[in-house]
């Protein structure tokens, strides 16, 4: 116990080591931003410029602020309330993707055995407030420290300040610097905002290991998993594609399209919480009795179908904030075509991968058809602002296939036991998201994104280099991801070991792990082998 | 006084208490239980493995009668709790040394 608080401590120590040395790069010569925690001052006249086709150019604006000086006052007014519509938006969006953790508590602990309900559940609910205070302390600095501003939300001008590497003439951002435990300039309305967004998302990508963990991993591990995670894996990824970071450049150095563009987070979000999900399960290796001496695997099924499916709904419910919600802006009226693409990846994913079952082993298994809808909703969380409706179905409808091969892949190839589906859900269709943008993205949205003018279009529409783009990121996550993590793992398993007893596992993690069990009015007995 | 155990499927309990009821008999109890006799358990599947339900589950009912019930009891139950299929359950009757109803103290036949 004594190691892991002092794991911990040294953690800790190192960020606020950390500090006063990104201070140094934080000596810009550009005008210091200012803050503003009341929010008042946020949103002005100059947020109208450019809102609409017909609004107002900066030099109408030039000129009737000298003949109209109460339509330049009402001008200001209707900007703050544009920035007001959108950080309620953005807010709101937030506080849906927060529930998506109440679905991944609810599907992870359904399929996984009742003896193990407690422990699940409490990785589900601890990796919330872990993760929070591992993403506050550094993860939220690492990754938007340097993302410039964000237009819709008015603000956020103090995250300027990019760590980067220059090679050839050209900057590669690699992490921000700017915004530790949201204090000094960061302590203003847009950049907390901005925090609790990116903060849920976040906790999307740490709580989807402990689905391929589950069911025989220590908490203690987990818990230093869960600072890891939270402040140096993701944040890092992200940055480097939602961050103003290097892949996102690719576009604006290379011409490879717009960069990595990743709409609410396929590889960001779900592939780095699946590849992490892949190298956990690796280093902890399978449950007892998972699979036979001759290699073939065993069912172990879950002990609540119900719970899980209804997990899943909440999470199908929470996708609408994780999509939707990530133009930033409620007056950005792709939303409408966003959130439609969400819903209908999901129904071709959760049908094509019922019918697979159904056609290759007899029945239409609901948690994989459950599997399925989750699939879906990966696969068009990248594309889902850039597609049209047809591409979306058939961008889901892979995904249920492509789904459905992966989890037999994984248990019955690779050996590699993952109870709920996290690597193939995630991992492998995070991974096809992103690449599907490259292919199917028809131009209709996304000028100036990344800097590049022109919407983004994929190969399918013409533009070969944004496949490019989405080829490097995938890459890039891929390796980095499985080679952070899976040192991560191997070193941490030394001084906090992963796994628990054999007979701690074989009675159930509850009472041993969490001290309670989940169901302790029942008798809980196993009626199949 | 014999005690009759009928092991059938859950869902005949309601048809068998019935029956039972109509016949006089107004005390039974009943167990949720699990077990397996010709009919093996079944196969069920998940995520595409199959595994073998070993033990199906059945209720098993206990009622208590006097003597010239026993046979009456045995048949009713045997033709209700009947679908000509396997899996159907089967009664065990023993003889029952005595019986006492607590709150009264009764005992024999008076206490059934």
């Amino acid at each position: 116990m004594r190691k892991n608080i002092s794991f911990l401590v040294l953690a800790l120590f190192l960020t606020i080591v950390a500090l006063p040395l990104t201070a140094v790069a934080e000596d810009a010569p550009a005008p210091a931003p200012v803050s503003d925690p009341s929010g008042a001052s946020i949103g002005g006249a100059a947020d109208v410029i450019g809102a609409t086709t017909g609004a107002p150019t900066k030099e109408d604006m030039a000129s009737m602020s000298e003949k109209e000086p109460l339509a330049t006052k009402l001008a200001d007014v209707v900007g703050h309330n544009r920035i007001s519509i959108n950080m309620v938006w953005t807010l709101v969006c937030g506080f849906l993707v927060m529930f998506m953790q109440a679905g991944f508590a609810l599907a992870e602990t359904g399929f996984t055995r009742a003896k193990n309900a407690g422990h699940t559940m409490a990785m589900n609910m601890m990796i919330y407030g872990i993760g929070m205070l591992g993403y506050w302390i550094c993860g939220f600095a690492f990754q938007m420290g340097g993302v410039g501003g964000v237009a819709s939300l008015g603000g956020a001008g103090a995250l300027a300040n990019e760590f980067s590497i220059t090679i050839g003439g050209k900057d590669f951002g690699l992490f921000g610097t700017t915004g530790f435990f949201l204090s000094g300039v960061s302590y203003d309305a847009v950049i907390f905002t901005l925090f609790l967004f990116q903060m849920v998302f976040m906790d999307t990508t740490a709580t989807i290991p402990t689905g391929s963990m589950a069911e025989r991993w220590t908490f203690k591990s987990f818990v230093v998993f869960g600072f890891f995670i939270s402040m140096i894996t993701y944040p890092l990824y992200a940055n480097w594609v939602w961050g103003g970071g290097w892949l996102s450049c690719l576009g604006k150095y290379f011409g490879l399209g717009h960069g990595t563009v990743d709409f609410a987070g396929s590889s960001v979000v779900h592939m780095t919480g699946g590849v992490s999900a892949l190298a956990g399960a690796i280093c902890l290796g399978p449950r007892l009795g998972k699979f036979r001496e001759d290699g073939t695997p065993n069912a172990l099924p879950g002990h609540h179908i119900p719970m899980a499916i209804l997990g899943c709904f909440i999470l199908a419910f929470g996708w609408f904030g994780f999509n939707a919600g990530s133009s930033l802006s409620g007056t950005d009226l792709r939303i409408g075509v966003i959130a439609t693409n969400t819903m209908l990846a999901s129904a071709s994913g959760a049908f094509c991968s019922m019918m697979y079952m159904w056609m290759f082993y007899g029945k239409p298994d609901i948690s994989m058809a459950a599997n399925g809808l989750l699939a879906g909703l990966v696969a068009i969380t990248a594309p889902c602002a850039f597609v049209n409706s047809v591409s979306a179905v058939i961008i889901g409808a892979i995904a249920g296939v492509l789904l459905c091969i992966s989890v037999f892949f994984v248990e019955r190839t690779l050996k590699i036991d993952d109870p709920v589906g996290a690597i193939s859900v995630h991992g492998v269709n995070g991974a096809w998201g992103l690449l599907s943008v490259g292919l199917f993205a028809d131009g209709t949205y996304g000028d100036a994104l990344n800097g590049i003018t022109g919407g983004v279009t994929g190969l399918f529409y013409g533009d070969g280099g944004q496949l490019m783009a989405q080829i490097a990121g995938v890459v890039t996550n891929f390796v980095f991801v499985f080679v952070l993590m899976f040192i991560f793992f191997k070193v941490s398993n030394l001084i906090v070991p992963m796994r628990v007893k054999p007979e701690h596992e074989l009675e159930g993690l509850d009472q041993h792990e969490v001290a309670v069990t989940a169901y302790p009015d029942f008798v809980l007995q196993k009626t199949h082998r | 006084m014999k005690k009759i155990e009928a092991i059938i499927k859950p869902f005949k309990l309601d048809e068998v208490k019935d029956a039972l009821d109509k016949l006089g008999i107004h005390g039974l109890t009943v167990t949720e239980v699990r077990g397996y006799g010709r009919q093996k358990g079944h196969v069920e599947a998940y995520r595409g493995i199959e595994y073998q339900v070993q033990f199906n589950a059945k209720v098993k009912l206990e009622v208590v009668v006097p003597d010239n019930l026993a046979e009456k009891a045995v048949d009713l139950i045997r033709n209700t709790a009947n679908t000509g299929n396997i899996g159907d359950g089967k009664i065990f009757i023993s003889d029952l040394q005595g019986v006492v109803r607590i709150r009264t103290g009764e005992s024999g036949d008076a206490a059934i």
